[in-house]
Parts: structure tokens; sequence; C-alpha cells
């Protein structure tokens, strides 16, 4: 039992990190799907959307030849749309209230869709957009990802100059480094960003860290505004024995790692636990046997009722042979020589609601353990704590607070996305920079 | 199970279903695949002087995903010679007795061509001949064709040249493109004509390139305007049909209905309004023949549920029940309902009424799911709310009359009644 990488033959990675949702290979193909679209009326799928897409509206202009009018429709309510397309959960969102469910058919494949209509938009940089003349004013954007990206260039549009600051030597933030290379490539990540770019008026300073290049204060003199979008970090810390043993890994780090240094070159363990149920949880287990690990156990302290991701997450990692743990906690993790060897779980039972509403897990006493040579720890990601709180910003452990202005307690910081709300769906981040760069546009005049 | 043979002027045929004349109906190969596959009956594509086509030669209107909603097509009589095709007619004849044998004649300006023409044919065995006086694209600016068809004085004089000669029944098939076939179909009454057909296809233009700015079916880089056939164009076919079958002197004789003929409901709809059998073309164009055989199996189906022991149990059923505006009945009315267990929330319905009709149906604001109920009092009973619903029955029109007695129009003004206060 050890960690390993460059378990898998060329063909194998190519063949595991393929795309899961594979595009319509035809416009036949798309308008057969889109011609099925009723074209509700104040429909449900919109009111499902963070970024309320008005996507009977796209749907049919696919049918209507109008391919650049629904990139249009897409892309102007959400810039990401490209890439939400391939990462939205949308079984949860859209998909999941289509009106063709009540009918116990398949709901309409809108992310099937809205990939048909903006890959072409992007891969081309279409231009779709068109600045208004710059009004001289300057915007910092902190973190060129979803939430960044998307304040940058409703600002943009908009005529205002916007500067964004990125710790990474690329954008697209979570999108780029944090999901699975099977939903969504770099390369993709990277033509998305280069799209939403060319607008012009949006500068990205690559490797430029808030609190260690750039400082928030020297932000505030030189801009007339400043948005914080720099979205959460590294995977919870489990806070039990073991956890500094070679082999535990972060979930966060894992994935990162993954996207950024090329699939053989990844160590994975043959026996992997994964800590926690979340759709970050699901994308570190699913490449790890992507990547050649032979048994991977992903342990949740509750059950399937209270789990964070979808059922079709869920379904991802079944099929790709994921055994899952209901009702375990990790309670300490063994090693020999530094290295992890085992996995001690307490076995749970569920008892009263918590905060959440959920039930809340409690020990029953008894353990299980499980041999393990790499445990991944993704049970929810930590909020830059102590950077915000250098800086003085409000919080809640961690996470900045705004008011309904989306403005922050120091004045001209605005602040959206995953460092506000502790993580949630990149759809969500870009509705967050919507909001943001409207706040900031009225804080402008 | 019921009996679905037609007699039509004694013209026999297993099924009241023929192959319209048309491309499918040009050559032996094609006619005897049919037979195969058990159409009752073809009318021959029409024979005349002989012609020359173009390429291309057809267009259609898709619609929602669907193709050939409308078809459209430019092709002229028979391009083959006239020989071959009455040799072939004979050998259809012999090989197939018991299948109807109609062919589509169009021939020059004179007494004496048409003379000769109808010799011929009839010299093969068939059954019948149908005039075409209806071809609306080529042939009329030669004066044939929708030009004759379109002056119900030379279409009786033609009528008459071709009953002089005719030993077998005569049916002579009407243009669309007037303002009422009604003139036309009685002249050719008047002349003489054993049974009518209709319709011949639309003038039409089903669309322009928007590539190369030129209409469709495109040669080379130019268009002419075409037929109009298919499913697009039915609604205008039974309407022109029940004319026909109303009026005192077309009503004389049997009709073969024509036009978007695709189903066997298709084809009950036509038989209800007064044809005795009925002509495909764009259907078998788009499918090939074996559709034939759901067409004859749901009109055998619907008839035994119904009753209907022959064809003759209900063609023209359903002619007494058009009347004029002025006859129908004020008191009658209904008012929509929505089922809640069935409704999916859409919103189709309520759009459509706040759009276009009368704000008869109240949205109630949901998450996603908004509710919808209608406003009993505000709804005139327009039916558009159930038509643009997707769930079969959701939405279903329920009576309310106004009054116990029957009131039309004139009634209601010569009472007095009110009108609408807003």
């Amino acid at each position: 039992m050890a960690l390993v990488n460059n378990r898998l033959t060329a063909e194998q990675y190519g063949e595991n990190f393929s795309d899961i949702h594979p595009p319509f290979e035809t416009r036949d193909a798309a308008l057969v799907e889109a011609n099925r679209c009723l074209f509700c009326y104040d429909a449900p799928c919109i009111k499902s959307c963070p970024t309320s897409i008005d996507i009977p509206k796209f749907i049919r202009q696919i049918t209507t030849d109008n391919p650049k009018g629904s990139a249009y429709t897409i892309l102007s309510a959400n810039i990401l749309g490209g890439g939400c397309s391939k990462v939205c959960p949308v079984e949860k969102l859209c998909e999941g209230s289509c009106v063709y469910n009540l009918m116990d058919e398949p709901p309409i494949p809108i992310a099937k869709l809205q990939r048909f209509s903006t890959e072409k938009a992007i891969a081309e940089k279409w231009p779709l957009f068109q600045r208004k003349p710059s009004t001289t004013k300057r915007v910092a954007v902190v973190g060129a990802g979803p939430a960044g990206l998307s304040c940058a260039h409703v600002l943009s549009r908009e005529g205002i100059d916007v500067t964004v600051f990125e710790k990474e030597s690329k954008g697209g933030g979570l999108m780029t480094y944090g999901i699975a290379a099977y939903k969504v490539t770099p390369q993709f990540c990277e033509d998305e960003v280069n799209f939403i770019t060319s607008l012009g008026g949006i500068a990205i300073n690559y490797n430029q860290e808030l609190g260690k290049t750039v400082s928030l204060a020297d932000l505030q003199q030189t801009y007339d505004a400043v948005y914080l979008g720099v979205g959460v970090g590294l995977a919870r810390q489990l806070d039990i024995p073991g956890e500094n043993l070679n082999g535990v890994e972060d979930a966060i780090r894992f994935i990162y790692d993954i996207r950024t240094k090329g699939y053989p070159a990844i160590p994975v363990g043959d026996k992997v636990a994964v800590i926690g149920l979340g759709m970050t949880a699901i994308d570190a287990a699913t490449q790890a046997k992507r990547l050649g690990a032979s048994e991977v156990t992903i342990v949740y302290r509750r059950t399937q009722a209270e789990m964070p991701c979808t059922e079709t997450e869920l379904n991802i990692a079944k099929l790709d042979g994921c055994r899952i743990m209901w009702l375990a906690a990790p309670q300490e993790i063994i090693g020999e020589n530094g290295q992890v060897t085992q996995l001690i779980c307490s076995l749970m039972q569920l008892g009263e609601p918590d905060a959440s509403g959920r039930w809340s897990p409690v020990e029953t006493g008894e353990t299980m353990t499980l041999d393990v040579d790499m445990v991944i720890k993704a049970a929810g990601q930590m909020p830059f704590e102590a950077l915000v709180s250098e800086n003085h910003l409000e919080n809640r452990k961690g996470k900045i607070s705004i008011n309904d202005a989306c403005a922050t307690n120091l004045r001209g910081v605005f602040a959206g996305g995953d460092c506000v709300n502790g993580g949630k769906e990149v759809v969500d981040a870009v509705q967050a920079g919507k909001d943001g760069a409207k706040a900031i546009l009225k804080f402008l005049k | 199970m019921a009996d679905l043979s037609a007699n039509f002027l004694g013209i026999k045929s297993p099924n009241p279903y023929w192959l319209a004349s048309a491309p499918p109906t040009d050559k032996k190969y094609n006619v005897l695949r049919a037979f195969e596959a058990g159409w009752g009956g073809v009318v021959w594509k029409t024979l005349g002087s002989q012609i020359k086509n173009v390429s291309s030669r057809y267009s259609s209107v898709d619609y929602n995903g669907s193709r050939m909603m409308g078809f459209n097509n430019i092709e002229l009589i028979s391009d083959r010679p006239l020989a071959i095709n009455l040799r072939e007619i004979a050998e259809c004849v012999r090989l197939f007795p018991d299948r109807a044998m109609v062919v589509s004649l169009m021939a020059d300006n004179s007494r004496e061509k048409w003379h000769e023409l109808i010799g011929q044919v009839e010299d093969t065995g068939a059954h019948g001949l149908e005039l075409n006086f209806g071809c609306p694209h080529g042939m009329n600016e030669r004066g044939m064709g929708a030009a004759v068809g379109q002056d119900p004085e030379i279409a009786r004089m033609v009528v008459e040249w071709v009953m002089e000669k005719a030993t077998i029944p005569v049916i002579t098939k009407l243009t669309p493109n007037v303002h009422s076939v009604v003139p036309s179909g009685r002249a050719s009454v008047e002349g003489g004509t054993n049974g009518l057909s209709l319709i011949n296809t639309i003038q039409s233009i089903t669309g322009v390139d928007l590539d190369t700015l030129v209409p469709n079916p495109y040669v080379a880089g130019q268009s002419v305007f075409g037929g109009y056939c298919g499913p697009a164009i039915k609604p205008i076919a039974l309407k022109m049909l029940t004319t026909i079958s109303q009026d005192p002197i077309t009503s004389r004789v049997p009709v073969s209905g024509i036009g978007g003929i695709s189903t066997w409901k298709d084809a009950a709809e036509f038989l209800l309004l007064g044809a005795t059998t009925v002509q495909v073309c764009t259907a078998v164009m788009k499918h090939g023949f074996r559709i034939i055989e759901d067409l004859c199996e749901g009109l055998s189906n619907w008839m035994d549920e119904k009753g209907f022991k022959t064809l003759n149990d209900f063609i023209g059923k359903s002619v007494p029940t058009i009347t004029h505006w002025e006859d129908l009945d004020i008191n009658y009315h209904i008012v929509a309902k929505i089922n809640p267990d069935k409704c999916i929330h859409c919103g189709l319905c309520y759009i459509a009424c706040e759009d276009t009709s009368h704000q008869s149906i109240k949205l109630a604001y949901g998450k996603p799911y908004n509710t919808y109920s209608v406003i009993e009092e505000e709804c005139v009973g327009c039916n558009l709310c159930k038509l643009v619903c997707p769930v079969d029955d959701c939405i279903t029109m329920v009576e309310q009359r106004k009054g116990e007695e029957y009131v039309n129009w004139k009634e209601f003004q010569r009472r007095g009644l009110p009108l609408n206060d807003h």
C-alpha cells in the first residue's frame, strides 16, 4: 500500500477524464431537444437559476437559427454561462424545475443546450458586448474567479476601467482550479477568461495576492472602489489525531494539483478514504478512482437525506465504483512510519435537528476501522479568516459581512461570492458579482 | 370489422385511399410498389404533350422541428413519352385489376387533342379519367391547368369536349387558386362531369433562402411560384370540399377529396365532409407507401368504435353541422376550467389569455411554480387556453348556458338583448 503516481496509460487517463457530459454533435441533435421546450411563461427554470438566465428565450433562439442571439441571452445574464453549462448542478436548479418533470418526462437538457449556444461564442470570441465609453472611474477587483470576473465584466460594460488582482497565474478561480477535470478542462476555463476580457477595459494582474503583494489599503487609495471576490481556502481541518500524517491530503489541493500538474504526476493511494459528501468530496473521490486507486470510500456522518451533493453527483461516484459509508465520522487516523495506514470512524446515528434543520449525527459509541493509505479531507472549505480580520473587515467566522448593497464595513469596499457565503455554486458567485457591480455603479454615481 | 371498400362512380377500390396524380404515380415501378403496399388506387400522373422538367423541383416549410409541414413543387405534368405511360398503365391494370386506375389528363387546348388523348388512355383499360384543371405552375402559363379551372366558362367548354368522347367516368379536378371553387365546380357539373376532385395545390412561395436571397426551390439563381400542399393546406381543402358538398349543383356528383391527408383521421374528416374517396401525395413523399397500413387500420378501428359498417354510413355526415354564423346559438356559453392536478405550471394559458385575449386567467406567484386559475366571469369561452395547453384534458371547457333557449343573432337583435358593456 502506497501513494503512487503514473498508475495508468495515457489512453486510460484520456478516457477517465474525458467529458462526462458530451456536447450535441450536430445542430439537428440540439434542435430535437430545443423543439421540445414549451417556452413556459414566467418559467420555473428561470426562477431556479441564480443568475435568472432567460432559458426559454435562449432555447427558442436555437430553434429560430439565431445563435448569436441565443449566446447573448445566456451571457448577458451570466458571463460564465459557458462554464456553468458544464459545472452547474442543474438537477437541483433549472432542469430540476423543468415542467416536464411534472409530466414524468425527462426535463429539457438545458445545460447541454446552453453549452451548445455558448461554446462557439467563447471559442470564436464573438463580439457580443460593447463597452460604453470610459467613465475614467477605476475599480479594483480582487480575485479572478467567477464572482470577480462577473463583477468586472458588468463594470467594464458600463465604462469602468477594471483591474483584477489574481493570486494564481490563471483566471477562473474555482472553475480553473477546483472542479473535476471531466467536467471542465483548464483550457476551456482559459478560453472563457479570454472571452470575458475580450470586451476590453479589464486588466488582470496575475500572481498578485491580497495581503502579500497587494494591500487593501493601497487599493482603496488608488481605486474608486474595490470588490473582493477572494473565495475560500483549503478544506476544513478534521481536528483529529493523525491529521498530519503523510497521505492525508486536502481535497482542494488534490484537485488543484490534478488541474495544474497533469494526471500522471498525481500520486494516489490504493485505498482511499474521502471525508465529506459535498460536490468537492465527489470530485475528489471520483478523480482518485479515475487516477487508478483501487478502492475509494466516501465517509459521511449523516445519511443520504441530508447529503449536500445532489443525487446525480452521488451517482457519478457510485458508477465510478466509489463506496459510501453512511453515518460514519472520522475519529482518528493511524499511521506507521509517518504514513497513513488506517482510518478509525465513529459510527453515528441521527439525533435532534441542528441549526441547519438537518438531523445532527450523534455517536453510537461503536467504531469501524478502514485500512487506507490515503485520506482526502473534503468536509467544507475554510474562509480566509486571518486575511479578513487583518484588514478589519467585519465577518462571521471569516465570512465577510456585507449589507444589502454588497458593501462591507469599509467605505468603497464591496464583496461577494464564496468569501461572503462560505462556498456555494459557481452560478451563485456569478450572480454575486453582478450584484456587486450594480452596487458599485450606484456607489460611483 | 368495417368494410373499407369504396365505389366511386363504379370505380371500385378495396379502400378509399388513392394516390394523387403526382410524382409517386408517374411510372409502373412506383405504382406497383404502391399496390403491393395496399393502396386502393392511383391517379396516374397527368398525361399530355410531353414536357421537360427542371432541377430542383421541391421545397418545404418545416415547423418546430417537424419537416415538410407544407410542401411545394414546380414539377410539370409527366415528362415521359406518352406511349411508355400508356403501356405501363395497361400493365398495372392487368397486374392489379382490383385497384382503381384513374388517369389524369391535360391535353393541349383543342377538342381534337382532348379526344385523341382520351381515346388512347381508354385503350389501356383504365377505369376513369381525371381532368387536371388545377396545376398552378408552368402549364397555366401555356393556357392549361389552373388557367382552365379558374375560368368557369372555359372549364365548362373543356368538360363538354371530354364528355363527347369519354366512355369511362370523368372526374374534374378543381383548382383552389380562386375566390370560390363553386363556380368552376358548377360549370364542370353542368358541362357533364361525372365527379369532382379537390383541391389541387395552392400557389405559393415556401420561403426565401436568407443566404442567396433567392426563394425556394432554387433553379440557377431563380425560382417560380409553386404548388403548395401537405398538412398545412388541409383546413383550406376541408373548407373548399364543404362548399362543394353544400352546393345544390356540385353536390349532385361524388367527390374525391385531396389536400394534406396524412393520417386516417384526416381521411375520416374528408369523408365526413362529403368525399367518397381521398387522394394522398405529400405524406407518401415523406414516408413512403407503407403508411397505407395505418391509414386503413386506424380508419377501420374508428369505424368499428362508431358503429359504421361501410364508408357510406358516414360520408357527408358532418356537412349539415356547418351552418351560417347567424344561425349559431348565442346562449351557448362555455368557460375554461383548469385541472390543478394535471397542470404543469407552464403558464402558456395565462400569457395567451393575458396578452391576447380576455385576461381571464389569474396568476398566483410561486417559486418556482406559479398556479393558475380561471376567472369565470371574464372567460368568453374562446378555447385559446385549452389550445395552447400542452397537457391533454388539463383545461376543459365547461358549458354554462346564458339561457335555456336557442337564440341566434337575428333573434338576439330583434329582442334588443344587451351587448357587452366592457
